[in-house]
Protein backbone atom coordinates (compact mmCIF):
# COMPACT_ATOMS: atom_id res chain seq x y z
CA UNK A 1 0.00 0.00 0.00
CA UNK A 2 1.26 3.29 -0.86
CA UNK A 3 1.32 6.19 1.49
CA UNK A 4 -0.52 9.61 0.33
CA UNK A 5 0.05 12.89 1.21
CA UNK A 6 -1.70 15.77 1.39
CA UNK A 7 -1.41 18.82 -1.01
CA UNK A 8 -2.79 22.25 -0.39
CA UNK A 9 -2.43 24.62 -3.75
CA UNK A 10 -3.59 28.29 -3.27
CA UNK A 11 -5.92 26.57 -1.00
CA UNK A 12 -8.99 29.34 -0.25
CA UNK A 13 -11.48 27.89 2.22
CA UNK A 14 -14.88 29.07 3.95
CA UNK A 15 -18.41 28.97 3.85
CA UNK A 16 -20.57 30.12 0.70
CA UNK A 17 -18.58 32.92 -0.34
CA UNK A 18 -17.19 33.92 3.21
CA UNK A 19 -13.08 32.91 3.13
CA UNK A 20 -11.79 31.60 6.80
CA UNK A 21 -8.62 30.54 5.43
CA UNK A 22 -6.67 31.89 2.43
CA UNK A 23 -4.36 31.13 -0.19
CA UNK A 24 -3.06 27.95 2.10
CA UNK A 25 -0.37 26.38 0.14
CA UNK A 26 1.32 23.35 1.88
CA UNK A 27 2.20 19.57 2.07
CA UNK A 28 1.36 17.23 4.66
CA UNK A 29 3.98 14.23 4.27
CA UNK A 30 2.90 10.49 3.78
CA UNK A 31 3.29 8.34 6.08
CA UNK A 32 4.02 10.65 9.03
CA UNK A 33 2.03 12.23 11.88
CA UNK A 34 0.83 15.98 10.87
CA UNK A 35 -0.70 17.93 13.18
CA UNK A 36 -2.54 21.45 12.14
CA UNK A 37 -2.25 23.76 14.87
CA UNK A 38 -4.08 26.80 15.58
CA UNK A 39 -6.50 28.87 18.28
CA UNK A 40 -9.63 28.16 18.64
CA UNK A 41 -11.90 29.38 15.53
CA UNK A 42 -8.80 30.14 13.67
CA UNK A 43 -10.44 27.45 10.83
CA UNK A 44 -8.84 23.72 11.77
CA UNK A 45 -11.95 22.36 11.70
CA UNK A 46 -13.16 23.96 8.28
CA UNK A 47 -9.78 22.96 6.77
CA UNK A 48 -10.66 19.34 7.93
CA UNK A 49 -14.43 18.97 6.73
CA UNK A 50 -12.34 20.10 3.34
CA UNK A 51 -10.00 17.34 3.16
CA UNK A 52 -12.45 14.97 3.69
CA UNK A 53 -14.91 16.07 1.24
CA UNK A 54 -17.53 17.56 2.86
CA UNK A 55 -17.22 20.98 1.47
CA UNK A 56 -15.98 22.13 -1.75
CA UNK A 57 -13.25 25.07 -2.06
CA UNK A 58 -13.97 28.19 -2.90
CA UNK A 59 -10.57 28.49 -5.13
CA UNK A 60 -7.43 26.44 -4.96
CA UNK A 61 -7.32 23.02 -4.92
CA UNK A 62 -6.87 19.81 -2.86
CA UNK A 63 -4.32 17.14 -3.84
CA UNK A 64 -4.52 13.88 -1.88
CA UNK A 65 -2.02 10.71 -3.19
CA UNK A 66 -1.91 12.95 -6.15
CA UNK A 67 -5.76 13.04 -7.18
CA UNK A 68 -7.17 16.42 -6.95
CA UNK A 69 -10.28 15.76 -5.13
CA UNK A 70 -12.92 18.37 -6.61
CA UNK A 71 -12.25 17.71 -10.14
CA UNK A 72 -13.00 13.86 -9.82
CA UNK A 73 -16.00 12.23 -10.76
CA UNK A 74 -18.61 11.29 -8.65
CA UNK A 75 -17.02 7.37 -8.66
CA UNK A 76 -13.87 8.38 -8.74
CA UNK A 77 -14.08 10.56 -5.19
CA UNK A 78 -15.88 8.10 -3.55
CA UNK A 79 -13.07 5.88 -4.21
CA UNK A 80 -10.26 8.18 -3.04
CA UNK A 81 -12.76 8.72 -0.52
CA UNK A 82 -13.01 5.09 0.61
CA UNK A 83 -9.08 5.42 2.25
CA UNK A 84 -9.75 7.95 4.57
CA UNK A 85 -10.69 6.88 8.30
CA UNK A 86 -12.16 10.10 10.47
CA UNK A 87 -12.36 10.77 14.12
CA UNK A 88 -14.90 13.34 14.56
CA UNK A 89 -14.61 15.23 17.36
CA UNK A 90 -17.24 13.56 19.59
CA UNK A 91 -17.08 10.11 17.98
CA UNK A 92 -19.97 10.96 15.63
CA UNK A 93 -21.06 7.40 16.85
CA UNK A 94 -24.85 6.42 15.57
CA UNK A 95 -27.09 6.57 18.41
CA UNK A 96 -29.19 3.95 17.85
CA UNK A 97 -26.51 1.16 17.38
CA UNK A 98 -24.45 -0.47 19.89
CA UNK A 99 -20.50 0.21 19.99
CA UNK A 100 -20.00 -3.37 17.48
CA UNK A 101 -22.31 -2.05 15.04
CA UNK A 102 -20.89 1.48 14.89
CA UNK A 103 -17.53 0.15 14.10
CA UNK A 104 -18.59 -2.36 11.71
CA UNK A 105 -20.41 -0.14 9.76
CA UNK A 106 -18.15 0.58 6.86
CA UNK A 107 -17.77 -2.88 6.48
CA UNK A 108 -21.64 -4.07 6.71
CA UNK A 109 -22.35 -1.48 4.63
CA UNK A 110 -19.96 -2.49 1.97
CA UNK A 111 -19.17 -6.09 2.21
CA UNK A 112 -21.30 -9.30 2.16
CA UNK A 113 -20.01 -10.71 4.93
CA UNK A 114 -21.29 -13.08 7.98
CA UNK A 115 -22.15 -11.37 10.91
CA UNK A 116 -19.80 -13.49 12.72
CA UNK A 117 -16.81 -11.65 10.96
CA UNK A 118 -18.35 -8.41 10.69
CA UNK A 119 -18.05 -9.10 15.14
CA UNK A 120 -14.99 -10.59 15.04
CA UNK A 121 -13.56 -7.88 12.98
CA UNK A 122 -15.36 -5.26 15.16
CA UNK A 123 -14.06 -6.63 18.32
CA UNK A 124 -10.16 -6.57 16.93
CA UNK A 125 -10.28 -2.87 16.41
CA UNK A 126 -12.61 -2.41 19.99
CA UNK A 127 -9.45 -4.39 21.31
CA UNK A 128 -7.19 -2.04 19.87
CA UNK A 129 -8.53 0.59 20.95
CA UNK A 130 -9.67 -1.03 24.50
CA UNK A 131 -12.92 -1.14 24.32
CA UNK A 132 -13.37 -4.67 23.57
CA UNK A 133 -15.65 -5.35 27.04
CA UNK A 134 -17.79 -2.26 26.31
CA UNK A 135 -19.18 -4.02 22.50
CA UNK A 136 -22.84 -4.02 23.14
CA UNK A 137 -23.14 -0.71 24.87
CA UNK A 138 -24.69 2.03 22.97
CA UNK A 139 -22.63 5.54 22.36
CA UNK A 140 -24.67 7.29 25.09
CA UNK A 141 -23.99 4.59 27.96
CA UNK A 142 -20.23 5.87 27.70
CA UNK A 143 -17.87 8.84 28.74
CA UNK A 144 -16.92 11.54 26.22
CA UNK A 145 -12.98 9.91 25.72
CA UNK A 146 -14.54 5.83 25.20
CA UNK A 147 -16.68 7.50 22.44
CA UNK A 148 -13.84 8.97 20.96
CA UNK A 149 -11.61 5.83 21.55
CA UNK A 150 -14.82 4.02 19.64
CA UNK A 151 -14.61 6.49 16.86
CA UNK A 152 -11.64 5.98 16.28
CA UNK A 153 -11.92 2.32 16.03
CA UNK A 154 -14.65 2.94 13.82
CA UNK A 155 -12.01 5.29 11.34
CA UNK A 156 -9.73 2.63 11.39
CA UNK A 157 -11.55 -0.55 10.50
CA UNK A 158 -11.30 -0.23 6.78
CA UNK A 159 -7.26 0.31 7.46
CA UNK A 160 -7.30 3.65 5.82
CA UNK A 161 -4.27 5.35 3.64
CA UNK A 162 -5.50 8.51 5.55
CA UNK A 163 -6.47 8.83 9.12
CA UNK A 164 -7.63 12.50 10.14
CA UNK A 165 -8.69 13.55 13.67
CA UNK A 166 -10.56 16.27 14.72
CA UNK A 167 -9.29 17.18 18.56
CA UNK A 168 -8.84 13.88 19.44
CA UNK A 169 -7.70 15.14 23.23
CA UNK A 170 -9.98 18.17 23.53
CA UNK A 171 -12.05 17.89 26.41
CA UNK A 172 -10.21 14.88 28.37
CA UNK A 173 -8.94 14.88 31.11
CA UNK A 174 -4.77 15.00 30.77
CA UNK A 175 -4.17 11.84 31.76
CA UNK A 176 -7.09 9.68 29.23
CA UNK A 177 -5.77 12.86 26.53
CA UNK A 178 -2.01 11.26 27.35
CA UNK A 179 -3.64 7.82 26.82
CA UNK A 180 -5.44 9.21 23.51
CA UNK A 181 -1.84 10.32 22.03
CA UNK A 182 -0.24 7.22 23.08
CA UNK A 183 -3.29 4.88 20.83
CA UNK A 184 -2.51 7.42 17.96
CA UNK A 185 1.24 6.52 17.89
CA UNK A 186 0.53 2.98 18.23
CA UNK A 187 -1.77 3.10 15.59
CA UNK A 188 0.59 4.93 13.69
CA UNK A 189 3.07 2.39 14.61
CA UNK A 190 1.19 -0.61 13.66
CA UNK A 191 0.08 1.04 10.27
CA UNK A 192 3.00 2.19 9.01
CA UNK A 193 2.18 3.84 5.73
CA UNK A 194 -0.65 5.46 7.30
CA UNK A 195 -0.75 9.43 6.83
CA UNK A 196 -2.40 10.88 10.14
CA UNK A 197 -3.90 14.30 10.05
CA UNK A 198 -4.31 15.72 13.66
CA UNK A 199 -6.12 18.63 14.41
CA UNK A 200 -5.58 20.25 17.70
CA UNK A 201 -4.76 22.80 19.60
CA UNK A 202 -3.47 21.08 22.74
CA UNK A 203 0.39 21.28 22.93
CA UNK A 204 1.43 18.79 25.06
CA UNK A 205 -0.44 16.26 22.20
CA UNK A 206 1.64 17.92 19.65
CA UNK A 207 4.85 17.59 21.50
CA UNK A 208 4.03 14.36 21.96
CA UNK A 209 2.91 12.48 18.47
CA UNK A 210 4.03 15.26 15.65
CA UNK A 211 6.27 14.93 13.00
CA UNK A 212 5.39 17.69 10.83
CA UNK A 213 3.21 21.29 12.09
CA UNK A 214 0.98 23.25 9.82
CA UNK A 215 0.16 26.53 11.89
CA UNK A 216 -3.02 28.42 10.99
CA UNK A 217 -3.41 31.79 12.18
CA UNK A 218 -5.75 34.97 11.10
CA UNK A 219 -6.84 33.00 7.79
CA UNK A 220 -3.35 31.73 6.62
CA UNK A 221 -0.56 29.22 7.36
CA UNK A 222 1.79 31.03 9.47
CA UNK A 223 3.41 27.78 9.84
CA UNK A 224 4.99 25.05 8.09
CA UNK A 225 7.58 22.58 9.00
CA UNK A 226 8.85 20.13 11.82
CA UNK A 227 8.26 20.13 15.30
CA UNK A 228 11.74 21.26 15.76
CA UNK A 229 12.02 23.98 13.31
CA UNK A 230 8.70 25.15 15.26
CA UNK A 231 10.18 24.83 18.29
CA UNK A 232 13.22 26.86 17.19
CA UNK A 233 11.05 29.63 15.04
CA UNK A 234 11.81 33.12 16.05
CA UNK A 235 8.24 34.35 15.17
CA UNK A 236 6.72 35.83 18.18
CA UNK A 237 3.51 34.43 17.71
CA UNK A 238 4.64 30.93 17.51
CA UNK A 239 6.75 31.87 20.29
CA UNK A 240 4.11 33.43 22.30
CA UNK A 241 1.64 30.07 21.23
CA UNK A 242 4.07 27.52 22.38
CA UNK A 243 4.87 29.51 25.72
CA UNK A 244 0.77 30.04 26.00
CA UNK A 245 1.11 33.32 26.80
CA UNK A 246 -1.86 36.01 26.22
CA UNK A 247 -1.74 38.22 23.58
CA UNK A 248 -2.85 42.38 23.82
CA UNK A 249 -5.74 41.96 23.02
CA UNK A 250 -6.45 39.18 25.43
CA UNK A 251 -5.08 41.46 27.68
CA UNK A 252 -7.60 43.79 27.35
CA UNK A 253 -10.06 41.82 29.01
CA UNK A 254 -8.25 42.18 32.46
CA UNK A 255 -9.51 45.82 32.40
CA UNK A 256 -12.11 46.56 34.83
CA UNK A 257 -16.35 46.60 33.96
CA UNK A 258 -18.27 49.52 33.54
CA UNK A 259 -18.68 51.60 36.92
CA UNK A 260 -22.36 51.13 36.70
CA UNK A 261 -22.13 47.50 35.85
CA UNK A 262 -20.10 46.65 38.62
CA UNK A 263 -22.69 48.44 40.75
CA UNK A 264 -25.80 46.96 39.89
CA UNK A 265 -23.90 43.58 39.68
CA UNK A 266 -22.77 44.44 43.22
CA UNK A 267 -26.18 45.20 44.41
CA UNK A 268 -27.65 42.18 43.39
CA UNK A 269 -25.15 40.22 44.90
CA UNK A 270 -25.73 41.98 48.56
CA UNK A 271 -29.84 41.19 47.81
CA UNK B 1 -25.89 50.13 0.16
CA UNK B 2 -28.98 48.37 -1.11
CA UNK B 3 -31.47 50.26 -3.12
CA UNK B 4 -34.29 50.44 -1.15
CA UNK B 5 -31.81 52.27 1.55
CA UNK B 6 -31.99 54.99 -1.42
CA UNK B 7 -35.76 55.27 -2.25
CA UNK B 8 -37.74 58.35 -1.34
CA UNK B 9 -41.19 59.38 -2.32
CA UNK B 10 -44.48 58.26 -2.39
CA UNK B 11 -43.73 54.82 -4.11
CA UNK B 12 -40.76 53.64 -1.63
CA UNK B 13 -43.14 52.03 0.49
CA UNK B 14 -44.95 50.04 -1.62
CA UNK B 15 -41.66 48.79 -3.40
CA UNK B 16 -39.89 47.90 0.05
CA UNK B 17 -43.10 46.06 -0.15
CA UNK B 18 -43.26 44.40 -3.18
CA UNK B 19 -38.90 43.62 -2.94
CA UNK B 20 -39.39 41.61 0.55
CA UNK B 21 -42.71 40.09 -1.45
CA UNK B 22 -40.93 38.80 -3.92
CA UNK B 23 -37.88 37.52 -2.37
CA UNK B 24 -40.07 35.89 -0.03
CA UNK B 25 -41.60 34.09 -2.72
CA UNK B 26 -38.36 32.95 -4.75
CA UNK B 27 -37.35 31.81 -1.07
CA UNK B 28 -40.80 29.81 -0.87
CA UNK B 29 -40.12 28.75 -4.53
CA UNK B 30 -36.65 27.43 -3.92
CA UNK B 31 -37.55 25.27 -0.55
CA UNK B 32 -40.47 23.86 -2.63
CA UNK B 33 -37.96 22.93 -5.20
CA UNK B 34 -35.72 21.97 -2.90
CA UNK B 35 -38.17 19.21 -1.04
CA UNK B 36 -39.11 17.86 -4.52
CA UNK B 37 -35.34 17.27 -5.00
CA UNK B 38 -34.94 15.64 -1.75
CA UNK B 39 -38.43 13.54 -2.04
CA UNK B 40 -37.31 12.34 -5.68
CA UNK B 41 -33.59 11.06 -4.44
CA UNK B 42 -35.15 9.52 -1.09
CA UNK B 43 -37.63 7.80 -3.60
CA UNK B 44 -34.57 6.55 -6.02
CA UNK B 45 -32.35 5.17 -2.78
CA UNK B 46 -35.47 2.93 -2.17
CA UNK B 47 -34.61 1.01 -5.47
CA UNK B 48 -31.14 1.17 -4.96
CA UNK B 49 -29.82 0.48 -1.68
CA UNK B 50 -30.17 -3.28 -0.83
CA UNK B 51 -30.63 -2.98 2.42
CA UNK B 52 -33.75 -1.32 2.46
CA UNK B 53 -35.89 -4.14 3.95
CA UNK B 54 -34.90 -4.71 7.34
CA UNK B 55 -34.81 -0.98 7.87
CA UNK B 56 -38.23 -0.79 6.17
CA UNK B 57 -39.46 -3.08 8.47
CA UNK B 58 -37.71 -1.34 11.61
CA UNK B 59 -39.63 1.86 10.57
CA UNK B 60 -42.52 0.93 9.54
CA UNK B 61 -42.42 -0.55 13.32
CA UNK B 62 -41.25 2.70 14.60
CA UNK B 63 -44.24 4.81 12.53
CA UNK B 64 -46.66 2.07 12.57
CA UNK B 65 -47.04 0.14 15.29
CA UNK B 66 -45.94 2.17 17.68
CA UNK B 67 -48.71 4.50 16.87
CA UNK B 68 -51.43 2.09 16.61
CA UNK B 69 -52.58 3.07 20.54
CA UNK B 70 -53.05 6.28 19.54
CA UNK B 71 -54.69 5.58 16.50
CA UNK B 72 -57.09 3.23 18.37
CA UNK B 73 -57.90 5.77 20.81
CA UNK B 74 -58.83 8.91 18.27
CA UNK B 75 -60.44 6.59 16.37
CA UNK B 76 -62.77 5.73 18.49
CA UNK B 77 -63.63 8.63 20.01
CA UNK B 78 -63.91 10.84 16.86
CA UNK B 79 -66.27 8.12 15.75
CA UNK B 80 -68.78 8.57 19.18
CA UNK B 81 -68.31 12.13 18.37
CA UNK B 82 -69.66 11.71 14.95
CA UNK B 83 -72.68 9.27 15.99
CA UNK B 84 -73.43 11.61 18.68
CA UNK B 85 -73.38 14.58 16.68
CA UNK B 86 -75.04 12.98 13.54
CA UNK B 87 -77.87 11.42 15.42
CA UNK B 88 -79.05 14.75 16.93
CA UNK B 89 -78.85 16.36 13.83
CA UNK B 90 -80.30 13.65 11.27
CA UNK B 91 -83.31 13.00 14.09
CA UNK B 92 -84.60 17.15 13.38
CA UNK B 93 -85.50 15.25 9.73
CA UNK B 94 -86.63 12.16 11.06
CA UNK B 95 -83.71 10.37 9.22
CA UNK B 96 -82.11 9.02 12.38
CA UNK B 97 -81.66 5.60 9.72
CA UNK B 98 -79.05 7.36 7.77
CA UNK B 99 -76.30 7.39 10.59
CA UNK B 100 -74.00 4.77 9.59
CA UNK B 101 -73.60 6.04 5.92
CA UNK B 102 -73.01 9.43 7.00
CA UNK B 103 -70.09 8.55 9.56
CA UNK B 104 -68.59 5.95 7.29
CA UNK B 105 -68.65 8.14 4.46
CA UNK B 106 -67.11 10.86 6.73
CA UNK B 107 -64.87 9.10 8.08
CA UNK B 108 -63.53 6.71 5.20
CA UNK B 109 -63.76 10.28 2.82
CA UNK B 110 -62.51 12.79 4.73
CA UNK B 111 -61.33 12.38 8.68
CA UNK B 112 -59.68 8.86 8.49
CA UNK B 113 -57.03 10.01 5.82
CA UNK B 114 -56.37 13.33 7.68
CA UNK B 115 -56.88 12.66 10.96
CA UNK B 116 -54.61 9.96 11.10
CA UNK B 117 -52.07 11.62 9.05
CA UNK B 118 -52.28 14.13 11.80
CA UNK B 119 -51.71 12.14 14.86
CA UNK B 120 -49.20 10.27 12.61
CA UNK B 121 -47.29 13.55 12.65
CA UNK B 122 -47.54 14.24 15.87
CA UNK B 123 -46.46 11.43 16.94
CA UNK B 124 -44.01 9.59 14.45
CA UNK B 125 -43.21 13.20 11.89
CA UNK B 126 -41.88 14.96 14.86
CA UNK B 127 -39.42 12.01 15.85
CA UNK B 128 -38.31 11.61 12.41
CA UNK B 129 -37.24 15.00 12.37
CA UNK B 130 -36.23 15.64 15.52
CA UNK B 131 -33.87 12.13 15.29
CA UNK B 132 -32.40 13.09 12.48
CA UNK B 133 -31.80 16.58 13.28
CA UNK B 134 -29.86 15.49 16.25
CA UNK B 135 -28.22 13.14 14.14
CA UNK B 136 -26.85 16.37 11.81
CA UNK B 137 -25.81 18.57 14.45
CA UNK B 138 -23.82 15.90 15.68
CA UNK B 139 -21.94 14.92 12.46
CA UNK B 140 -23.71 11.50 12.60
CA UNK B 141 -24.56 12.11 8.75
CA UNK B 142 -21.31 13.53 8.06
CA UNK B 143 -20.03 10.41 8.86
CA UNK B 144 -22.25 8.24 7.37
CA UNK B 145 -20.54 10.10 4.18
CA UNK B 146 -17.42 9.45 4.69
CA UNK B 147 -18.37 6.06 4.97
CA UNK B 148 -19.05 6.03 1.62
CA UNK B 149 -23.17 5.59 3.08
CA UNK B 150 -25.46 6.95 1.34
CA UNK B 151 -27.29 9.02 4.24
CA UNK B 152 -30.36 9.50 2.07
CA UNK B 153 -30.91 5.78 1.55
CA UNK B 154 -29.83 4.71 5.11
CA UNK B 155 -31.98 7.50 7.03
CA UNK B 156 -34.35 8.89 4.27
CA UNK B 157 -35.80 6.13 1.94
CA UNK B 158 -36.86 3.86 4.77
CA UNK B 159 -38.87 6.09 6.65
CA UNK B 160 -40.33 6.67 3.18
CA UNK B 161 -41.05 3.60 2.10
CA UNK B 162 -42.16 3.13 5.90
CA UNK B 163 -44.44 6.18 5.53
CA UNK B 164 -45.79 4.72 2.56
CA UNK B 165 -47.33 1.37 4.07
CA UNK B 166 -47.87 2.22 7.45
CA UNK B 167 -50.51 5.29 6.47
CA UNK B 168 -52.60 3.40 4.59
CA UNK B 169 -52.85 0.81 7.08
CA UNK B 170 -53.63 2.66 9.84
CA UNK B 171 -56.04 4.70 7.99
CA UNK B 172 -58.00 1.66 7.66
CA UNK B 173 -57.98 1.04 11.11
CA UNK B 174 -58.94 4.26 12.36
CA UNK B 175 -61.61 3.90 9.85
CA UNK B 176 -62.81 0.69 11.34
CA UNK B 177 -62.37 1.91 14.48
CA UNK B 178 -64.51 5.54 13.84
CA UNK B 179 -67.39 3.20 12.44
CA UNK B 180 -67.32 1.31 15.24
CA UNK B 181 -67.31 4.26 17.71
CA UNK B 182 -70.43 5.58 15.90
CA UNK B 183 -71.92 2.21 16.76
CA UNK B 184 -71.20 2.26 20.23
CA UNK B 185 -72.82 5.87 20.61
CA UNK B 186 -75.83 5.34 17.66
CA UNK B 187 -76.69 1.81 18.31
CA UNK B 188 -75.94 1.00 21.95
CA UNK B 189 -76.38 4.21 23.65
CA UNK B 190 -79.33 5.89 21.41
CA UNK B 191 -81.01 2.54 19.99
CA UNK B 192 -80.77 2.87 16.52
CA UNK B 193 -81.38 -0.36 14.56
CA UNK B 194 -78.12 -2.62 14.67
CA UNK B 195 -79.21 -4.09 10.56
CA UNK B 196 -79.97 -0.46 9.73
CA UNK B 197 -76.91 1.08 11.11
CA UNK B 198 -74.48 -1.46 9.04
CA UNK B 199 -77.07 -1.79 5.69
CA UNK B 200 -76.79 1.72 5.02
CA UNK B 201 -73.00 1.61 5.29
CA UNK B 202 -72.98 -0.79 3.18
CA UNK B 203 -75.21 0.54 0.74
CA UNK B 204 -73.55 4.21 1.02
CA UNK B 205 -70.04 3.15 0.99
CA UNK B 206 -68.85 2.30 -2.72
CA UNK B 207 -65.35 0.98 -3.76
CA UNK B 208 -64.08 4.51 -5.15
CA UNK B 209 -65.01 6.19 -1.33
CA UNK B 210 -62.37 3.48 -0.19
CA UNK B 211 -59.58 3.83 -2.97
CA UNK B 212 -60.08 7.87 -2.53
CA UNK B 213 -59.38 6.73 0.70
CA UNK B 214 -56.51 5.26 0.64
CA UNK B 215 -55.15 7.33 -2.32
CA UNK B 216 -55.10 10.46 -0.06
CA UNK B 217 -53.37 7.94 2.83
CA UNK B 218 -50.60 7.59 0.33
CA UNK B 219 -50.26 11.24 -0.48
CA UNK B 220 -49.89 12.14 3.35
CA UNK B 221 -47.71 9.64 3.95
CA UNK B 222 -45.39 10.77 1.16
CA UNK B 223 -45.45 14.59 2.31
CA UNK B 224 -45.19 13.99 5.87
CA UNK B 225 -42.38 11.63 5.44
CA UNK B 226 -40.53 14.18 2.97
CA UNK B 227 -41.27 17.37 4.63
CA UNK B 228 -39.96 15.73 8.32
CA UNK B 229 -37.09 14.23 7.16
CA UNK B 230 -36.03 17.46 5.19
CA UNK B 231 -36.51 18.97 8.02
CA UNK B 232 -34.20 17.42 10.24
CA UNK B 233 -31.75 16.48 7.10
CA UNK B 234 -31.12 20.36 6.67
CA UNK B 235 -31.74 21.14 10.08
CA UNK B 236 -27.93 23.16 9.93
CA UNK B 237 -28.85 25.50 7.37
CA UNK B 238 -31.38 27.54 8.75
CA UNK B 239 -31.19 31.11 8.95
CA UNK B 240 -33.13 31.10 12.58
CA UNK B 241 -31.03 29.28 14.99
CA UNK B 242 -28.07 27.15 15.38
CA UNK B 243 -27.45 23.93 17.62
CA UNK B 244 -29.84 22.22 19.60
CA UNK B 245 -32.64 24.91 19.21
CA UNK B 246 -31.79 24.17 15.69
CA UNK B 247 -32.93 20.77 15.79
CA UNK B 248 -36.52 22.06 18.09
CA UNK B 249 -36.73 24.83 15.47
CA UNK B 250 -37.07 21.91 12.53
CA UNK B 251 -39.36 19.71 14.39
CA UNK B 252 -41.87 22.28 14.94
CA UNK B 253 -41.57 23.49 11.21
CA UNK B 254 -41.93 20.02 10.29
CA UNK B 255 -44.58 19.63 12.52
CA UNK B 256 -46.70 23.15 11.14
CA UNK B 257 -45.49 22.48 7.37
CA UNK B 258 -47.05 18.78 7.49
CA UNK B 259 -50.39 19.55 8.66
CA UNK B 260 -51.18 22.59 6.87
CA UNK B 261 -49.63 20.44 3.64
CA UNK B 262 -52.28 17.50 5.12
CA UNK B 263 -55.02 20.11 4.52
CA UNK B 264 -53.81 21.67 1.74
CA UNK B 265 -53.60 18.17 -0.48
CA UNK B 266 -56.92 16.69 0.99
CA UNK B 267 -58.65 20.14 -0.27
CA UNK B 268 -57.22 19.29 -4.01
CA UNK B 269 -57.23 16.04 -3.79
CA UNK B 270 -60.90 15.82 -2.83
CA UNK B 271 -61.78 18.12 -5.52
CA UNK B 272 -60.26 15.59 -8.18
CA UNK B 273 -61.57 12.38 -6.27
CA UNK B 274 -65.47 13.48 -6.23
Amino acid sequence: MDAWDIEFHDLTVGYGRMAVLRDINATLPAGKVSVILGGSGCGKSTLLRHIIGLSRPIAGEIRIGGHDLFRLDARDFRRVRRHMGVLFQDGALLGALTLAQNVALPLSEHLRLPRRLLREAALRVLGMVGLAEFADYYPNQLSGGMRKRAGLARAIIAEPRVLLCDEPTSGLDPITAARMDDLLLSLHAQYAEMTLVVVSHDLESLKRIADYVLVLRDGAAVFAGTLAELETSGDAYLRQFLRREAGPEERAFREPPNPEVRAALEKWLRS
Amino acid sequence: MTPESTETGPLAGFLRFARALGRASLRGVDAVGGMAIFMAAGLAQIFANARIFPRTLRQTYVIGYQSLFVILLIGIFCGMVLGLQGYYTLVQFGSVGLLGSAVSLTLIRELGPVLTAIMLTGRAGSSMAAEIGVMRITDQIDALDVMDINSMGYLVSPRLLASLISFPLLTAIFDVIGILGGYLTGVCMLGINEGVYFYKIAHAVTMSDVSGGFIKAVVFGLLVSTVCCHQGYCAHLRRDSVGPEAVGNATTSAVVISCVLILAADYVLTSFLL
